[in-house]
């Protein structure tokens, strides 16, 4: 393969470096919430940054190929995300109530993470021709939407609630971008807000509880409940200049749930005040802008709508966690993007990344 | 899919989406800033206040558990309040000063709470240490007027399990303990966590569904002592259902304290229902010191105990029936036409077969002997010729049919099913054919025959009812705290079988005067109060070969087991019983008495009619050996 010099010098050097940052101020945080002034503690940081290392190879595959050679894989890797994710229902490990990791011996593979991409790479590369005058009617998007439904419905039997919100608002999120007409929109919620309370009919009283915990917290306040407590006292406490790294509490006190992932930005939160936490949410609104700036500039819808989709599962899961650890929304387990542990999700994020920084370089060639 | 064959530039109408998405990004950052801003800058010090020894804490309360009755409405089981005292090393400036304080005025050994929490260092942060259950009033009262010397320092009310008869019910009852992880693991999903309480053993295990209490718990606010300051949100705990026995508990205390001293067990029933009247094994242990928490040298003692107190010997324990097979041998023979009532063999006083002798209890043997004073006087010999009649296949048929050899599907764990030889089993098992020498042995219900206390109980009460094997069973009805039905459970047919009127028309005749003739073996067991029938039985654990001792003499390891099953009133049955006391003798002299008590008290608890004065007894102190 000849690589175009041109390729080189239009790297994308900005989103590149905003990568980066994320995944050093996410290893810091891994540190912090994993250590121990007695000693003994896993070296999750360690991990983490090797993780990193893993994912910059990913990265680099991402963007070395012509992304029109990866929309001819985009049915290939839906297959092997599909596969996986029905292979975790039979041998997957069992963690935190659900069942969620393939066990490869000397790593747990986490399906899910993958699934995300999966998703948009099957939806840019259904959308990619011009939409029809008006746009896209419900009927038009049976086929994206009959790939989408089994990942979706697969990773809820996990139970992987907050995956399943991930995979659904984004596959919405490029629809909606790719055309769908608002009227068919507001249809579907429509009908999606009648169906709700004659399927509640149908469930368990038991299962009725779990989704009013679920919505509400509060109900459950031994559990969930507290965890939203504990989240929110870690990051109030931080206040404005927080309380300098490896000074956090909360999670050093073992009060936070998940402190290294799915909360780890109220550990963030708890040691580096509110100013480091708008410096953080700066970093991610600045990595979101550029690459918004990429589909603007993309060179044929494909591409916009591919990096569209990436950046949009950047955006939905950094939106729901940050709301979610500061008690906005329901607690589900959703990761923060580069930041939380977690060599699957970490791996993935950046080789999306590639991907978005790999339509960058190419558009000007042709 | 979409019939256009060719990629597209992208539009202008998605460029000016970009533009929207922007806004939106924007949007929901802002909103992110402004909450964040919200909780650090404007409500920072608020949750810095909480966040400073973590002042918000979970606090579990245990459901109280369901409670037991027995059949009239006694209570049996119960749960009352009781302090833990608890420390919190965290809540103290200086948790040394404290323990040492703590000692000093409670006058305990400060270095039993050092080591207490030495034990506990894998604890969480601000997880609390147990440094007593249960404790005393005088302590509770001490610690209250203490706090402020005892930062860390909380005292926790909780709900114990009380067994009011103590160790009176103690197996049939079971007990409690904290949940294993293997539990925990196999009850995933039903809300159980991690020092929950749970049935282990008997009625607390096999109705832990209905008995258990949901926990509830509390958030709190606590002070910079670890006192409760206030409490934010809290989940009711729910207790668990009431449980109602046909156990009779004046009739259980007196089994119990009938067997005090001697290693046996206890079963009465029901005649016309099989539900259990009592059940009683001894020794027993104090399901209390398991509510308590017990303690691993408690455990040690329990189960390295040669006389093993943990087990039912009711229901786990098996023994040779002894002469109180030889029901099942005359139900047989009479049955199957191959004796009369009044068909007659004389006894020498044993009986040679091949080179074998089996001798008779009584040296000079019983003479000329029908069925009815073979029954009564128990005669060896007269059961040996009707055993080699019948054949080994014959007498294990009618054996099982009685419900021998096969558990009797009581609702308790570990019941054991005893054994019944044939010619097929020892084949199967032992691989060798069936020796006529070993066909006397089984008539006499020695050598394979085993039986549980349960089974010979259940098989009086089927002689006594006309035919009727029941299951026996012991929960009555379940019932909600407001009192509402729940679950009712009742009789349940195992078989009936079809036996003449005759057949066991003589055998209780024949049971009746081996109580109350005069020259029965069951004489100790005559009651001036009702009308009893019963059999005796000694079962041998070592064999004497050709040589009469006295059961009294031999060391008690290999003296003979005493058995006596009886029911009463003879007309019209109610109540049957079953009593074995390990190596107690003879049955006439050590079993026999056990179950007139406990048949006398059953006629003559509060509130019941006198009952049918008995035939005037000929003589006191009949012969009470086999």
């Amino acid at each position: 393969m000849q690589i175009d010099r041109r390729l080189i010098s239009h790297f994308d050097w900005g989103l590149f470096g905003l990568t980066a940052a994320l995944v050093f101020f996410g290893i810091l945080t891994i540190y912090s919430a994993t250590y121990s002034p007695t000693g003994e503690q896993a070296n999750l940081a360690t991990k983490q940054f090797y993780w990193f290392m893993f994912g910059l190879l990913a990265m680099l595959a991402a963007t070395a190929v012509d992304y029109h050679d990866i929309e001819r894989l985009a049915y290939p890797f839906y297959a092997l995300s599909l596969g996986l994710l029905v292979l975790v229902l039979f041998i997957g490990s069992v963690g935190g109530g659900s069942q969620r990791w393939i066990n490869l011996g000397f790593v747990a593979l986490q399906p899910s993470e993958p699934t995300k991409l999966a998703i948009v790479l099957v939806s840019a590369k259904y959308l990619q021709y011009d939409e029809p005058a008006g746009g896209y009617r419900l009927r038009d998007l049976w086929w994206p939407a009959l790939l989408a439904a089994p990942l979706i419905i697969l990773t809820l039997i996990q139970p992987d609630l907050g995956t399943a919100v991930v995979l659904s608002v984004v596959f919405m999120s490029v629809v909606l971008v790719g055309g769908l007409r608002l009227r068919s929109f507001s249809y579907l919620v429509a009908a999606g807000l009648t169906l709700l309370p004659i399927a509640w009919q149908f469930l368990k009283p038991y299962q009725q509880r779990r989704i009013l915990t679920f919505l509400n917290p509060d109900l459950d306040p031994l559990g969930a409940g507290y965890h939203v407590i504990q989240s929110k006292i870690a990051i109030g406490s931080g206040r404005l200049l927080g309380k300098g790294f490896l000074n956090g509490t909360q999670n050093q006190l073992e009060f936070l749930p998940a402190q290294h992932t799915d909360f780890v930005f109220s550990v963030f939160a708890e040691e580096w005040g509110f100013l480091g936490c708008v410096i953080l949410l700066a970093l991610y609104f600045a990595l979101i802008m550029l690459a918004l700036k990429v589909v603007a500039r993309a060179k044929e819808r494909f591409g916009a709508l591919l990096v569209f989709g990436m950046l949009g599962i950047f955006f939905w899961q950094v939106a729901i966690n940050v709301a979610m650890v500061a008690g906005l929304l329901p607690v589900v387990g959703i990761p923060l993007p580069f930041f939380s542990y977690g060599g699957s999700s970490l791996v993935s994020m950046m080789t999306a990344m590639g991907i978005i920084i790999n339509v960058s370089m190419r558009r000007f060639t042709f | 899919m979409l019939p256009i064959p060719f990629r597209t530039e992208v539009d202008p109408q998605m460029r000016s989406r970009v533009n929207l998405l922007i806004a939106l990004v924007s949007v929901v950052f802002l909103f992110l800033i402004g909450r964040l801003l919200f909780l650090q800058v404007i409500e920072g010090d608020r949750y810095t206040y909480l966040s400073e020894n973590n002042r918000i804490r979970i606090k579990k309360i245990p459901g109280a558990r369901g409670m037991v009755f027995d059949r009239n409405g006694a209570l049996l089981v119960d749960n009352r309040p009781s302090f833990d005292l608890l420390f919190v090393p965290e809540d103290a400036d200086d948790p040394e000063t404290t323990l040492r304080e703590l000692a000093r005025v409670l006058g305990r050994d400060e270095g039993d709470f050092r080591n207490l929490v030495r034990e506990n260092k894998l604890r969480p942060a601000f997880g609390e240490i147990v440094l007593g259950r249960d404790v005393d009033w005088r302590s509770v009262v001490t610690v209250e007027t203490h706090q402020l010397d005892l930062p860390g320092v909380t005292l926790w009310i909780r709900p114990r399990r009380s067994y009011l008869t103590d160790g009176t019910a103690a197996h049939v009852l079971g007990y409690i303990g904290e949940i294993n992880p293997q539990q925990l693991k196999a009850r995933r999903g039903s809300g159980y966590v991690m020092g929950d309480e749970v049935g282990q053993f008997g009625l607390e295990k096999n109705w832990e569904e209905y008995l258990r209490g949901r926990s509830g718990g509390q958030q709190v606010e606590v002070d910079a002592l670890g006192r409760r300051v206030r409490v934010l949100h809290a989940v009711e705990d729910v207790p668990g259902q009431n449980v109602h026995l046909t156990l009779d508990r004046d009739l259980q205390e007196t089994a119990h304290h009938a067997l005090e001293g001697k290693d046996g067990a206890v079963v009465a029933l029901d005649v016309n229902s099989g539900a259990i009247l009592a059940m009683v094994s001894t020794p027993g242990y104090d399901p209390n010191v398991f509510a308590r928490g017990v303690t691993g040298e408690e455990w040690r003692t329990l189960t390295q105990d040669s006389a093993h107190p943990l087990n039912n010997r009711a229901i786990q324990g098996q023994y040779p029936p002894g002469s109180t097979f030889k029901i099942v041998l005359a139900i047989a023979g009479l049955e199957e036409g191959v004796i009369q009532p009044e068909t007659t063999f004389f006894c020498p006083g044993s009986l040679t077969v091949g080179n074998r002798v089996f001798r008779d209890w009584k040296k000079g043997g019983h003479g000329a002997v029908n069925l009815h004073k073979g029954l009564t006087e128990s005669c060896d010999v007269y059961f040996y010729l009707l055993g080699q009649k019948l054949g080994p296949d014959r007498i294990a048929k009618y054996a099982r049919a009685l419900g021998l050899g096969q558990p009797t599907g009581i609702e308790l764990d570990h019941e054991k099913p005893g054994l019944i030889p044939d010619t097929e089993w020892k084949k199967r098992r032992l691989g060798q054919p069936w020796f006529p020498g070993e066909t006397p042995s089984m008539a006499i219900g020695q050598g394979y025959v085993n039986v549980t206390p349960l089974q010979m109980a259940n098989l009086t009460a089927a002689v006594a009812n006309g035919g009727t094997l029941y299951r026996p069973w012991f929960v009555r009805k379940i019932e909600s705290l407001d009192g509402r039905l729940i679950r009712e459970y009742g009789p349940e047919i195992i078989s009936t079988l079809n036996l003449k009127e005759s057949t066991l028309e003589h055998i209780r005749k024949a049971l009746q005067d081996a109580v109350n003739s005069g020259s029965g073996t069951g004489g100790r067991a005559k009651s001036n109060l009702i009308m009893i029938a019963g059999k005796t039985g000694t079962a041998q654990v070592a064999e004497m070969k050709g040589a009469f001792v006295k059961s009294e003499n031999l060391a008690y390891k290999i003296r003979d087991h005493a058995w006596f099953v009886a029911f009463a009133p003879v007309e019209k049955p109610e109540i049957a019983v079953a009593v074995l006391v390990e190596h107690g003798g003879h049955g006439g002299a050590a079993a026999a008495p056990v179950a007139k008590k406990i048949i006398e008290k059953y006629f003559t608890r509060d509130g019941r009619p006198a009952p049918t004065e008995p035939r005037l007894a000929s003589r006191d102190g009949a012969r009470h050996a086999d």
